[in-house]
């Protein structure tokens, strides 16, 4: 089965607790895959040790223009929804912008006169490691100056298959990249924090995987620190409260030098063996 | 001058630092420009003046009275979106890109491209001066366009107005929104955490900063909870040439500012935090008014 890490604000733990879950798991013995699908700032091998399989370019297909085949008739330019032909035909320019290309393949199929041809440019890279313990862990990794992260996310978890657990660290937001991600899994594990900034993301993700009938359950981080705003939400809203976490120097610090709390607290390891037991149990698909 | 504030990692307390910068006086124009988790309106209630809509893009939706399976939208759509499932075509709204391929060469013209038109754009008066915001609809794409009319609107205001500072809070990440925040602004100040991820993030997103300014500066929050992993972010910064605005103390108290709808300098300006905020912002102003 596929879990999703996610929560729509930032820096609420997403990350912390999807690589304590696959930590948790991998050391129980279970098949079990981590994919780090926040492409734009990838974390989750800075907390483990791996060897590098395999990387793969994440490519897309953008239009090169043969000016002398052009026949100035436009249509390219058109056809594309994202403005990135430039196309002025009285001074005889016609320019690909690439950066807004979105790689459709539009142009070259209105093109009439064959001016046009495509060439691959790389938007990231999806990387295979396996961790000390040999549990695979996938990374999707969006370069730099790129605009968009959605290609390399859906490669990413492609390469992770289907085998066991799937644990994908998604990113945060509602938008194309959360998306991506949760439409892939089975159960959406969100991770938010009692704040009102908290609760007000809490909200749009919800919203957004109720559109998409997931099933999602809560665990709450730094806990002590802010209202009880998202507990009374959760009440009223009947989503499931998984877990909550206290805010502890011990953890922070731990999180800080990339370390995992699973390997220095029991308390943590049973916290997060329990809440892997409670997903799996009750929405695990159960041919795996 | 229009200054961003970044932060590669999500969480390291951007809004609180802008929330912080926008209520120490001058009256300003912020742009909320994380129009995916828009939060800065629920620290400054604004009153509307306007709603606009935004037209983030298109989704193909078939009609299948028209369509004679044939095909051909599949074989060609290049974000998988398009799926023959039983003798039905089906286009999923999710992979969708709004790219209108699919619906231009459809022979049966069964392919209609609807608008998304969920998106808004705000803006009005807050306590210290205007607000601008955009609040993306879930799923939507296109946030860098949202970004880009959010800034656009922020501009219009602040002439309105006669403001001169524009400040914008921009959203976590390196991609197409973040790139639309920073695009021509004249400052840049990157909000990071003492961890190995906020490190790491911090790489990739001041290599994206400086590609559009050289005046990028860097604010280490929650200092203390790791000082040597402080130290090397200060050392790292050093060696790029980004100044060190300065490092923030944990403190509690930014939540419940939060939590009581204000900013730390508003709720607490006597604290060590409040005052290491105050200093930061006069200094950006005075270096941006050179």
């Amino acid at each position: 089965m596929k879990i999703a890490v996610a929560s729509g604000k930032g820096g609420t733990g997403k990350t912390f607790v999807a690589t304590n879950l696959f930590n948790v798991l991998s050391g129980r013995g279970e098949r079990v895959t981590l994919v780090d699908c926040d492409a734009d700032a990838p974390d989750d091998l800075l907390f483990f040790p791996a060897e590098k399989i395999s990387e793969t370019e994440v490519t897309h297909q953008v239009p090169v223009i043969n000016k002398d085949a052009c026949t100035w008739c436009g249509r390219c330019s058109n056809w594309c929804n994202y403005n990135a032909i430039f196309y002025v035909p009285t001074a005889k320019v016609i320019e690909v912008i690439e950066n807004l290309c979105h790689g459709c393949g539009a142009c070259s199929f209105a093109c009439n006169s064959d001016a046009i041809t495509e060439k691959p440019v790389v938007l990231g890279t999806v990387t295979s490691f396996r961790t000390d313990r040999g549990y695979p862990l996938v990374e999707a990794r969006l370069r730099v100056n790129e605009m968009s992260p959605v290609r390399v996310i859906k490669a990413a978890i492609k390469e992770a298959g289907e085998d066991g657990v799937v644990i994908l660290d998604s990113p945060p937001g509602t938008s194309c990249p959360f998306i991506q991600t949760v439409d892939r899994a089975d159960y959406v594990l969100l991770v938010t924090e009692p704040t009102p900034f908290g609760l007000s993301d809490l909200r749009q993700s919800v919203e957004t995987l109720r559109t998409m009938n997931k099933q999602c359950g809560v665990i709450i981080n730094r806990a002590d620190i802010g209202d009880s705003g998202v507990k009374n939400y959760l009440r009223e809203e009947q989503i499931p409260l998984l877990g909550v976490i206290n805010y502890g120097t011990d953890i922070a610090r731990s999180y800080s030098e990339g370390r995992l709390i699973t390997e220095e607290s029991e308390i943590m390891t049973g916290f997060f063996a329990g809440i892997a037991d409670k997903i799996i149990s009750e929405h695990g698909t159960g041919s795996n | 001058m229009e200054l961003a504030v970044i932060s590669g990692k999500g969480g390291t307390g951007k809004s609180s630092v802008t929330a912080a910068f926008a209520t120490l006086g001058e009256k300003l124009v912020v742009a909320d420009c994380d129009v995916d988790a828009a939060n800065l309106y629920l620290l400054f209630n604004p009153e509307h003046d306007t709603e606009q809509v935004y037209i983030g893009g298109h989704k193909a939706v078939v009609d299948h009275s028209l369509c004679t399976v044939c095909g051909i939208c599949e074989s060609y759509c290049r974000f998988d979106a398009i799926r023959e499932v039983e003798g039905k075509i089906i286009i999923s709204e999710t992979s969708c890109d709004g790219c209108f391929f699919c619906s231009r060469i459809c022979p049966t013209d069964a392919i209609t491209m609807v608008r998304s038109d969920k998106s808004r754009m705000y803006s009005g008066t807050f306590r210290n001066g205007m607000m601008v915001y955009g609040r993306l609809a879930p799923g939507e794409e296109n946030s860098g366009k949202l970004v880009s009319m959010v800034r656009d609107e922020a501009k219009r205001v602040a002439a309105e107005k006669g403001m001169s500072t524009i400040l914008l809070d921009g959203p976590p990440g390196i991609g197409c929104p973040v790139i639309s925040t920073v695009t021509g602004v004249d400052r840049i100040v990157i909000v990071t955490e003492p961890t190995m991820s906020g490190l790491a993030d911090l790489k990739r997103v001041h290599e994206v900063a400086c590609k559009f300014t050289s005046e990028v500066g860097v604010i280490i929050n929650k200092a203390d909870l790791n000082e040597a992993m402080a130290d090397r972010i200060d050392g790292w910064c050093t060696a790029q040439g980004s100044a060190i605005l300065g490092r923030l103390p944990f403190d509690r108290r930014v939540t419940e500012a939060m939590v009581a709808g204000k900013s730390i300098t508003e709720m607490h300006p006597d604290t060590e935090i409040s005052k290491t905020i105050t200093d930061i912002w006069n200094k950006l102003l005075t270096d941006g008014k050179e």
